[in-house]
């Protein structure tokens, strides 16, 4: 009886240890950083648990087994092939151990599917392949795009150590609030995940789903699309910026004051180069993944811009594609995602680049132009 | 004289024709399952080849070998391949074999339908290959094919895929009425249906399962090809669809869908374990209840695949106790194994060790099952690799693990020869460890954080995907021994005895090694 439970502590400090390994990672659920992961790792190490004895049992019977009964020269196996006691016996434990897992499991169900109020309500909404998160409270609006830039995916250059998990601008909410997230979708059916909020809430359109969290310390959390969404799935991460309660007030007074500047900037007389230089960072972040680095998309599919008659010569077509999508295919809107100074730069940077500079008509897009479509809308 | 003249005849009319024609007009349940047995092998290979793409692309983080455009297509064929083409199929083959021998039926009840389930498999495989070579490439929204993504968002070949599967539906579907209209009309006299042998019963109920949800995955292809081309909109939220219903149907048939690929191997593993434990099955009756319970509670389990689309609470408990319930049957089969093998006299032929690691590894795969059945835990289990953990332990280890066993089971009584046991052995255990190195380790990654489906992935999951990518290798070669020990088999090898296995029971060890092309024209008596 000792020797087993030293074979059991050995085994237990074994499995403890693994994290401590440089270099392998997490091997476990990670407990998270409120109330309700908390409560949810516990559950799933409780049933780990259970379930780590029965298999240990089921085994080591086995084991036996094998050892016990191996053929040998002139045994006679015996030849009962029923036991209806026993069998009952088994099928009512098995009944109760599963009674004892769904007790805490129903609980726990209950206290994550809460969908009052919060103090911040957040509406996320997928897009392929970003997320956006609008305040409601507040309105405030952005988008929240992979940062990891191409060289690192393609092992050019060495990898950073949030590859893959990076974003040009995290959501920022308060710590020791509560946050209401309202997920939905723009197009196909994405999964918002942050392991350490166990917050993981398929985001689905025409559908809004609510999910919860109350952060108790600061920090950065990283998570990412948990639903196959095309083929840039694996590169839309979710990274969530937990501040104190006044850090996030300065940080949405600034979101507005950036607002008000970026208005102001279509009345600025800009130069070609000025809109080339923020169109090529525009187009990095937003445009490659479908129309490439050289501007030769991947055909059917994603059109080539580089030599494309409508890029070369129809500036108030390519205008009008920017601001309403096309419809039934990927190209979306981004006349919500985008400032007027990003579109036009970014229009203009197409019409410059590749070559389509000489061969087209070479006109450049001002922001005002984009301002001004937008207010014939209206 | 007349009756040399007489037997003369027989032969010519009732043997096997020569050539192509004897394979392609055959209405021989022998040839059939022969048929079904080497093309789902082939589709093992062709499914085994995309999942060593899938492991070469995560060797290692950063883009590897394939775009993540075509690695989605990789994995969305990989696991259609593996589910339609070769378990089901297998499983077919082992069917149209064994089940009428194991019945004392001279054939399966409807023949010439039963030439028409099998040609038509390589048809719709064929239609499905085929969509790489067009143009916007093959299938590449997970094999699952959630809309919007395989419908508003789907390339252009998605309607082939429609078609394919509607196709693969049709064969299920004629393949199981042949099944269970042979089992209930064709059983020797004096065969009770609670004397049927186990695989025979797990095969009766999987094909009621069949029949029941197939046609429900036609629906759900049919409603994407309307959406698709004729402007309905079922699962397009824009025109007032819903699509959450999709995965509503698609689970309605993918859970049941799930346990068809694993019940006829519960019925090959109690065969195998009460042969080389030389000792009746423990608790046949509860064996069959078993069973029957599982396929019936199989079709109120479908949402623990949704726990995360936004159910209402109680939809989320109640599949969550469905789910949980479902270990009670599954646990009194894996006792019901070991109490079989207690007090045995048991021998470790190839046939017996796949079997031993079928009941150890499907133990595993069951109570990760049980863990994702916790519907608040499944927030963070969902849609990670632990969840691609899970089902591979029950299908790999578990269906396949079946399938190979039952393979070399009944591989003697097909080519009449011994298979070589020490290359056998060396199969097993290659397959064993490797198995384990490529799956254990995707619960880790899978807790850690991963998500499935990406071709690229963050840093600290790196060693061990390196990890399980050396193991898939190694499982992937290994399969090519198998391969040539099925060959050496037809050519050579011990002669077998009609019996093969010291104390096997069951009708089809009475008949000679290799079996005649024709059995039991005159039905045996079952006492």
């Amino acid at each position: 009886m000792v020797l087993i439970k030293r074979i059991f502590a050995a085994l237990i400090t074994c499995c403890a240890s693994l994290p401590l390994f440089a270099g392998w990672g997490d091997v476990n659920m990670t407990p998270g950083v409120n109330a309700l992961s908390r409560e949810i790792f516990d559950l799933h190490m409780t049933i780990f648990w259970i379930c780590v004895v029965i298999g240990a049992l089921v085994l080591g019977f086995m084991v036996y087994l094998i050892v016990a009964f191996r053929k040998k020269d002139g045994d006679k196996p015996a030849q009962f092939d029923d036991h209806p006691v026993l069998e009952m016996t088994w099928t009512v434990l098995f009944a109760v151990i599963l009674a004892v897992m769904a007790i805490p499991a129903t609980f726990t169900m209950i206290r994550a599917y809460d969908d009052a109020e919060g103090d911040i309500n957040i509406l996320i909404t997928g897009h392929q392949w970003k997320w956006q998160y609008e305040y409601l409270e507040d309105e405030v609006s952005f988008f929240s795009n992979l940062s990891t830039d191409l060289d690192q995916r393609n092992n050019i250059a060495p990898k950073s150590d949030n590859y893959l998990l990076e974003v040009d601008e995290p959501l920022v909410i308060p710590t020791n609030r509560r946050i209401r997230f309202l997920i939905t979708a723009n197009d196909v059916i994405h999964s918002w995940w942050v392991p350490d909020f166990a917050v993981k809430q398929d985001a689905i359109p025409g559908f809004i789903n609510t999910a919860w969290t109350q952060v108790d310390e600061e920090g950065i959390f990283r998570g990412q699309c948990t639903e196959l969404c095309g083929q840039y799935h694996g590169y839309m991460p979710v990274v969530v910026k937990a501040v104190s309660p006044e850090d996030y007030e300065l940080w949405v007074n600034e979101k507005k004051e950036a607002k008000i500047q970026q208005a102001l900037l279509t009345e600025k007389l800009w130069s070609t180069e000025e809109l080339y230089e923020i169109g090529e960072g525009v187009y990095q972040t937003n445009c490659v993944a479908c129309h490439q680095v050289n501007g030769e998309g991947l055909p059917p599919v994603f059109p080539a811009l580089a030599g494309s008659d409508l890029v070369l010569n129809d500036k108030a077509k390519q205008i009008e594609i920017l601001m309403e999508g096309v419809q039934g295919a990927a190209m979306q809107s981004y006349a919500e995602q985008l400032s007027e100074v990003d579109i036009a730069a970014v229009i203009t940077y197409t019409r410059k680049a590749w070559g389509n500079d000489a061969s087209g008509d070479g006109e450049i897009v001002i922001p005002k132009e984009i301002l001004d479509y937008k207010n014939n809308k209206l | 004289m007349s009756a040399v003249i007489d037997s003369h005849s027989d032969d010519h009319h009732h043997g096997p024709a020569k050539g192509i024609t004897r394979w392609l007009y055959t209405t021989n349940h022998k040839d059939i399952g022969t048929l079904y047995l080497w093309f789902s092998f082939l589709m093992l290979f062709l499914g085994g080849a995309m999942a060593m793409v899938i492991r070469a692309e995560l060797f290692e983080p950063g883009s590897q070998i394939v775009s993540p455009e075509f690695y989605n297509q990789m994995l969305t064929n990989h696991g259609l391949i593996m589910v339609f083409g070769a378990v089901m199929p297998a499983f077919v083959g082992l069917a149209n074999w064994i089940i009428p021998m194991q019945i004392g039926a001279p054939d399966m009840a409807l023949p010439r339908m039963n030439n028409l389930s099998f040609w038509i498999l390589p048809v719709a495989f064929g239609i499905l290959i085929s969509t790489f070579f067009m143009e916007g490439g093959g299938p590449n929204f997970g094999w699952t094919f959630y809309a919007p993504l395989s419908t508003t968002y789907a390339p252009p070949t998605v309607t082939f895929f429609i078609f394919a599967v509607h196709i693969m539906g049709a064969s299920s579907i004629m393949g199981s009425i042949n099944i269970i209209t042979t089992i209930l009309n064709m059983r020797a006299p004096g065969m009770t249906f609670m004397k049927m042998p186990l695989f025979t019963w797990t095969w009766l109920i999987t094909a009621y399962l069949l029949i029941a949800v197939m046609p429900v995955l036609a629906g759900a292809v049919t409603m994407m090809l309307m959406d698709i081309h004729f402007g309905t909109s079922f699962f397009n939220a824009a025109g007032g669809g819903d699509p959450v219903l999709f995965q509503h149907i698609f689970w309605f048939f993918g859970h049941p869908e799930v346990y068809i690929m694993i019940l006829p191997a519960f019925g090959i593993v109690s065969h195998i374990i009460e042969t080389f434990s030389r000792k009746p099955i423990f608790g046949y009756t509860s064996m069959v209840y078993a069973i029957a319970s599982i396929a019936i509670l199989s079709f109120i389990v479908w949402a623990h695949h949704m726990f995360t689309v936004g159910m209402p609470i109680a939809g989320e408990l109640f599949f969550m106790y469905t789910t949980m319930l479902i270990a009670i049957p599954t646990g009194v089969k894996v006792f019901n194994w070991l109490s079989t093998m207690f007090k045995g006299s048991i021998s470790f032929e190839t046939p017996m060790l796949f079997s031993i690691a079928f009941v150890a590894l499907f133990t595993i795969g069951g109570l990760s099952g049980l863990m994702l059945a916790i519907a608040p835990a499944d927030f963070q289990y969902h849609d990670t690799y632990f969840v691609v953990a899970h089902f591979h332990y029950v299908l790999v280890p578990g269906a396949i693990f079946g399938i190979i066993a039952g393979v070399y089971y009944w591989l003697p009584k097909w080519t009449g020869n011994m298979y070589d046991e020490v290359l056998g052995k060396t199969h097993f255990w290659m397959s064993f460890i490797s198995v384990n190195i490529t799956f254990f380790p995707m619960h880790f990654v899978g807790l850690a954080g991963m998500p499935r489906r990406i071709p690229d992935y963050a840093l600290q999951f790196a060693d061990f995907n390196m990890v399980i990518s050396i193991g898939a290798f190694i499982f992937g070669l290994t399969q090519l021994l198998f391969l040539f020990i099925i060959l050496k088999s037809i050519f050579a090898g011990k002669q077998a005895t009609s019996e093969v296995w010291e104390g096997a029971k069951g009708l089809e060890w009475t008949v000679a090694s290799p079996a005649p092309y024709h059995t039991f024209e005159t039905p045996p008596e079952v006492k």
